[in-house]
């Protein structure tokens, strides 16, 4: 049965260091207040794979000196520009990259969830990104003639962890569109949800909600996290705080104003 | 003449490129495709289909992220939108790094879509305002997506136009090369030359981009504009005067 833990802070407490650790996109459902609660615990050396692009959530656990490898099709704060920290770290070779594009991603996580080996796709042949991916192959198409394709092997991560809009005391999380919040915890060997709010009731009893629902059953751990993607948005519930990410874009241009950033939006949370 | 935007210029310029499609697909960081495809719904009454990523009103799709590219895998979406940190003149894309990849002196966010989408897209409108040396280059440092593949490999979609800050280029797929269709108002043939790294062809005399008509700025400032702030509220609080939405 999956728990729910009485903080953020607990919920996260038992994804270890060194974790495979699956994230989603920017618009679906970023659990930014679980990311604090890892940087403040001092996670390290997380294999953090962006499914498919992460913006500030990428960007600030890389900061914090959280990730020692980073799996993703792109890291940016969308309309604030580059995330300052990630490309410091590359420039700074301080994480190993494993740039990818979107769909590889996907299919990746897909594989996973079909306990097979590796899935093909189309595109990426005379790319650079193949050329540094050693852990991908091109095979001639069994099936077809002079036709080469890319396998990608199944990324299967250690945990999910993801925010959205609600879930229910057995742990069925209701994610609505975001279909892929669905993959990820299929893939993972664990799943970890913050929820705006808890439901009274069993989504699984409302048809029109149980499509929309990541069952209980691949979920491990619940927690309540109200406004829990601030500063980016929920959709379907609040949009982007811009004031917020434009102070972030400012103080996060040098080590010191991303450390002055953490002490007053990430560690000073402890105290309070 | 009516006064416009630069924006608005180039998202007419693209409206004409997109043509007469059935589904129109715009990815991340891209306002002016965006603006053009809305616009361009909006004047076809409901055609063509739009789907504008990390929307909820502008988009379909109920199968989470891989159904775009699932969708675009089997030929259902028409047009699609790339930019790079760098082009080429064989219409190869870079949107990772700047030197050597193991050691950049530049590193931009990624190559999201690209490594895919540039392949299976039939028509790939490139964009990129900067129009410079340093952005058109002879070659680039990395290719996220090159402009062409041999001949075995599956390949039904790729560049077909590049909108700049100062002009449109054609891409002529079999022959790997640029042609410089028009070029924007208030910037010369002289200007695109000196500012591009790579050759390109052009006609003898290059055509001036037509300004936007007055019925397509009100569309993208009336009706287009409040749609556009879902998904980029500072671009459209910046070019379009929409109002941010409060802190809450």
């Amino acid at each position: 049965m999956p728990t729910i833990a009485p903080s953020v802070d607990e919920a996260i407490a038992s994804i270890p260091d060194g974790a495979m650790l699956v994230v989603p996109r920017e618009s679906s459902g970023v659990p930014m207040e679980a990311t604090r609660a890892l940087i403040r615990r001092g996670v390290k050396r997380l294999h953090l794979v962006a499914l498919p692009t992460s913006s500030l959530q990428a960007e600030m656990l890389i900061g914090a000196g959280c990730v020692d490898t980073l799996e993703t099709s792109a890291v940016s704060l969308g309309e604030f520009g580059l995330a300052p920290r990630f490309t410091a770290a590359i420039l700074g070779k301080t994480i190993r990259m494993k740039d990818a594009t979107c769909p590889a991603l996907y299919a990746a996580m897909q594989a996973a969830e079909k306990g097979v080996p590796f899935m093909p796709l189309r595109g990426l042949i005379g790319s650079d990104i193949l050329r540094h991916r050693p852990d991908w192959r091109v095979i001639d198409n069994p099936f077809g003639n002079d036709d080469p394709i890319v396998l990608l092997p199944a990324i299967k991560p250690d945990v999910a962890l993801f925010h959205a809009g609600m879930a229910d005391r057995a742990g069925n999380v209701f994610i609505g569109r975001d279909r892929e919040l669905t993959t990820m915890a299929h893939a993972a060997a664990r799943t970890i949800a913050t929820v705006e709010k808890l439901y009274d009731g069993n989504l699984m009893d409302d048809p029109a909600l149980s499509a929309g629902t990541v069952p209980g059953f691949y979920v491990d751990t619940v927690a309540l996290a109200p406004r829990g993607a601030w500063p980016l948005p929920l959709l379907d519930h609040y949009p982007a705080d811009g004031a917020h990410l434009a102070e972030y874009v400012k103080l996060a241009a040098t080590p010191e104003g991303f450390a002055r950033y953490l002490d007053q939006h990430v560690h000073a949370k402890q105290a309070a | 003449m009516t006064d416009f935007r630069p924006e608005e210029l180039l998202a007419d310029v693209i409206m004409r490129l997109i043509g007469e499609v059935r589904h129109v697909a715009i990815g991340n960081a891209s306002p002016i495709p965006a603006t053009a495809a809305l616009a361009l719904r909006e004047r076809g009454g409901g055609k063509p289909y739009v789907s504008l990523l990390g929307s909820r009103k502008h988009m379909f799709f109920t199968d989470g992220g891989r159904e775009l590219f699932d969708c675009a895998g089997q030929g259902r979406i028409d047009v699609f939108f790339l930019s790079g940190g760098e082009i080429d003149g064989e219409g190869n894309i870079n949107l990772v790094s700047i030197g050597d990849y193991a050691q950049p002196s530049v590193r931009f966010p990624g190559s999201f879509g690209s490594g895919y989408l540039y392949y299976v897209v039939p028509k790939v409108i490139l964009f990129r305002l900067e129009h410079s040396r340093r952005t058109l280059v002879p070659k680039v440092s990395f290719i996220s997506a090159p402009g062409g593949n041999a001949e075995n490999v599956h390949r039904p979609g790729g560049p077909v136009a590049l909108v700049t800050n100062r002009c449109l280029f054609s891409f002529d797929r079999p022959r790997k090369r640029f042609r410089l269709e028009s070029v924007h108002p208030g910037h010369t043939v002289e200007d695109v030359i000196e500012n591009t790294g790579f050759d390109f062809d052009r006609p003898g005399e290059v055509p001036v981009t037509p300004a936007p008509s007055a019925d397509t700025l009100r569309l993208m400032r009336e009706v287009v504009a409040p749609q556009l702030a879902e998904v980029y509220p500072q671009f459209a609080a910046k070019v379009f005067g929409v109002k941010l939405p409060a802190a809450s």
